[in-house]
């Protein structure tokens, strides 16, 4: 695919001269570079929506059955007849609709506590709103949307139109997702992986549309999903800029692309599984209902045979933005390109061989456990093979300490402490104990919660081709020392609740004896993860006051080699003037070709440089 | 850190903990080498005036050496689970004690056979969240669930296996040392899923029989003599 060509001006997209209106620019735009923000706004808001709800969760853990706060204390006021502020009175009119039973707040939390259903749809909420709302749309979403065509050096998407519904898929999916949580049940309780036969029928669970609605929300992001997915893999094969070859694409292409084809591959097992779900909550099948014929293990095979490859679908993003970062502000090319581009086709491979080391505990074959064993324990290599890659790009470089790198930086030690406490659950023999419990917490959100800092590196880092705009560096820095602090006082602990046999999923801790000597942790977590949220702030008014206020970004404010920095920030209409042709690899910092520490993949050099070489 | 771990009571329970103990050395060497790496680098490489980083795309030898090391590590450490996990999973040591625990929301249902050691006889027994077991000796139990999955938990006997509707899931357990033990379900199952728990009694050979002959106090035949005569029937 070396002599990749440039494509012909797309039809979908309205000729310069005429000018798009207000709907066809903002909300039904064909621009990859409008869907890309639209994806990213969409997760930010989402992001909101699930730290929330995590919020309530950490709440409950460590004061369980306790009144919040505020609604609470206005309810002893109500009870006690002292309701005299003007808080207490709006809170009054809030739950004066109790009796009737309308009141939302009133159902869930009806002393002002969260019920135990409520938790179990807060915590089943707060995976679905994250893995599928958050990660994917931010990284895959917006990142690829963005980055894809201006990082091959193309004009668009192969497919604009069908890029826009891909868009215009999530957002349905997304409000049914929200909406769930008021209609008549409640939210889906069953736990992010919905296992079956508490989700195949309502009686077991005591919800009833909540669940049918996330089934529909996640058929929707499913084909949203696929119609990404394609358009991503066309563009990626067919409209590279002349002398981009495969091995001089930007990592973060590399990463995309291959998540791309998992997302293409495991969404469709996916979809089948909900739909037949679906079938047997609403038509009376018994794919999954044992009293029928079915078996409630066949869902955990589908699910997870999508479920795992899900998880290399939600970091590998990540790791090549790191993988970007790492090598810009090292000024160094990245260590071992080849290496890590086989490694993440590696990770892509075996992802669909280690499903059942999620089921060594469920009732399957011990002998089938040996064997996902030892597959897990083989997957672990390529995932080690690129942190020493990143250690290898930092050895030697002329390290910048911007927030794009410290964040990726914050990436990278999450990803190992994550990774390292995979093998504890690999090894079967120890997975007995720790299966289901806080030690499995802990290590998936070191790996899936620690690509929020990938998330926020790719966000530093391309923040002024998107937005024109540079965001604030020191309080960049600020937010950064926070977040990692906080996050590793929040999610560390949970390893030691592991440890000490804390289940996952349990609504009151103090239920049991065995866990009473741990609850101080569980305070201290709850604690950590109300910091965690709140520092959080500093971002968002960096965000605004650098939108508004922030200094303009040049066309190239990093001094980066690859194709989008090529452009102005924010790129124009079509995005390349005139197509750009790629002489070289994306990381080639400090080339002792020229006296600048950055040589561009477009930039020719003259012929007398070249023979040299 | 793994102090927290709650006492063993189990005969196989210490190769799990050993194996715990191995993987936290490992992984706790890797991440701190890999940590130190890190700040050392960061510090050692950060940006100055007038450098200029060491342009290297890489080096062969170093990478096969990263892979071919770990890979070694990780086979060997499958291995040895592997092994370990035969032993627990895959070989069931004889038993004379049998009960069926049937998983429901949220309760489990634990059916004793009785003297005549047969499920399905008029002698069996059924109660709620009480497992009462003779001590030193492997119980056998058939694990199933009447309505959704179930996890029967035993922290201190280094036991867990999901109770899946519509099978009859053959397991053992053993305590080596009397006491009260906590049986929390670790698979949600509903809202009452938190707080679903039993409690797991192992009884010296003494307190086993004296319990047996509160259960079925008609029951002439029940053995009165040794622990060893009680075997041998």
């Amino acid at each position: 695919m070396s002599e990749a060509v440039a494509p012909a001006p797309l039809s979908g997209h309205p000729s310069p001269t005429e000018t798009p209106g207000f709907w066809r620019i903002y909300i039904f735009s064909r621009d990859h570079k409008m869907i890309g923000k639209q994806f990213l706004l969409l997760s930010g808001v989402m992001l909101v929506c699930g730290g929330l709800l995590a919020m309530l969760m950490r709440w409950e853990l460590a004061w369980p059955e306790t009144p919040l706060p505020l609604i609470g204390a206005s309810q002893q006021f109500i009870d006690g007849g002292e309701t005299q502020t003007a808080m207490d009175k709006t809170w009054q009119e809030w739950l004066a609709q109790d009796e009737t039973e309308q009141n939302w707040l009133a159902r869930n939390m009806p002393t002002g506590a969260v019920t135990p259903t409520f938790y179990n749809s807060l915590f089943t909420m707060h995976a679905t709103i994250m893995i599928f709302f958050v990660v994917t749309p931010f990284l895959v979403g917006g990142f690829g949307n963005f980055l894809i065509p201006l990082m091959i050096g193309a004009g668009d998407m192969a497919f604009p139109l069908l890029n826009m519904f891909s868009f215009w898929f999530t957002l349905p999916a997304a409000v049914l997702v929200l909406y769930s949580f008021f209609v008549p049940g409640g939210a889906a309780a069953g736990g992010w992986t919905m296992y079956a036969t508490l989700s195949a029928k309502a009686q077991y669970s005591g919800v009833e549309s909540g669940v049918d609605l996330w089934i529909l929300s996640l058929i929707l992001l499913s084909v949203a999903s696929l119609m990404g997915s394609i358009n991503y893999i066309t563009t990626i094969i067919n409209m590279r800029a002349p002398g981009m070859t495969w091995f001089r694409l930007p990592l973060t292409i590399w990463s995309l692309f291959v998540t791309a084809v998992l997302l293409l591959l495991a969404l469709p097992v996916l979809t089948a599984a909900l739909l037949l779900l679906l079938f047997d909550r609403t038509m009376g099948t018994s794919f999954f209902l044992p009293e029928g014929g079915g078996e409630p293990l066949l869902w955990q095979h589908l699910f997870w045979f999508f479920g795992h490859p899900e998880v290399y679908i939600l970091v590998l993003p990540a790791m090549g933005v790191t993988s970007e970062i790492l090598s810009t502000f090292s000024r160094k090319p990245i260590f071992g390109y080849h290496a890590m581009v086989l490694s993440m086709i590696a990770l892509a491979l075996l992802s669909w061989v280690v499903w059942g080391h999620h089921m060594f505990q469920s009732g399957m074959n011990p002998a089938l456990g040996t064997a996902f064993m030892l597959t897990t324990m083989v997957i672990a290599v390529p995932s080690a093979i690129k942190t020493f890659n990143w250690l290898g790009t930092l050895w030697g470089g002329n390290i910048q300490f911007t927030s794009p790198l410290l964040f990726a930086l914050g990436f990278v030690s999450n990803f190992v402490i994550g990774g390292l406490s995979g093998i504890y659950m690999a090894s079967a023999p120890v997975d007995i104990y720790v299966h289901d419990t806080y030690f499995v917490v802990a290590h998936f959100h070191y790996v899936v919660a620690g690509i929020i800092f990938g998330m926020f590196a790719g966000l530093y880092y391309w923040f002024p081709k998107i937005f024109g705009r540079l965001l604030n560096e020191p309080l960049g820095k600020v937010h950064f020392f926070l977040t990692y602090l906080f996050f590793n006082t929040t999610f560390f602990p949970m390893y030691f609740l592991g440890v000490a046999g804390h289940m996952r999923r349990i609504y009151n801790p103090m239920q049991y004896e065995f866990l009473h000597p741990m609850q101080e942790w569980n305070h201290f977590i709850t604690y950590s993860a109300f910091c965690l949220f709140l520092v959080q702030l500093p971002f968002c008014v960096n965000l605004v006051w650098s939108l508004l206020y922030g200094q303009r970004a040049t066309a190239n404010p990093w001094r980066a080699n690859t194709l989008e920095w090529s452009v102005s920030s924010p790129p124009g209409h079509g995005n390349f003037a005139v197509t750009p042709t790629v002489y070289r690899g994306p990381y080639e910092y400090s080339s002792p070709l020229v006296t600048e520490d950055w040589l561009p993949q477009n930039q020719a050099l003259n012929a007398a440089t070249i023979t040299a070489r | 850190m793994l102090r927290w771990l709650p006492e063993d009571v189990s005969p196989y329970g210490a190769g799990i903990d050993a194996l715990f103990h191995l993987i936290y050395i490992l992984t706790a060497v890797v991440f701190l080498t890999v940590t130190a790496f890190m700040l050392v680098f960061v510090f050692r490489y950060r940006a100055r005036e007038g450098r200029r980083a060491v342009y290297t795309h890489g080096n062969t030898a170093v990478e096969i050496l990263w892979t071919v090391v770990p890979t070694a590590i990780f086979i060997w450490l499958g291995l040895l689970s592997k092994s370990q996990w035969e032993s627990i999973r895959m070989t069931m040591p004889l038993s004379d004690t049998m009960i069926r625990v049937t998983a429901k929301q949220f309760n489990w249902e634990i059916l004793y056979p009785g003297p005549d050691g047969q499920f399905g006889t008029s002698d069996d027994k059924q109660v709620d969240n009480e497992i009462h077991i003779p001590v030193g000796r492997p119980i056998r139990v058939i694990l199933s669930s009447k309505d959704v999955i179930h996890s029967l938990f035993l922290p201190n006997l280094r036991f867990k296996q999901d109770a899946v509707p519509g099978r009859d899931i053959q397991a053992w357990f053993q305590a080596n040392k009397p006491g009260k033990y906590e049986v929390p379900c670790a698979e949600l199952c509903g809202f009452g899923h938190s707080g679903m728990k039993g409690w797991l009694y192992a009884l010296s050979a003494e307190d086993y029989r004296q319990w047996q002959r509160e259960q079925w106090p008609q029951h002439s035949a029940l053995p009165t003599g040794t622990e060893q005569e009680y075997a041998d029937e």
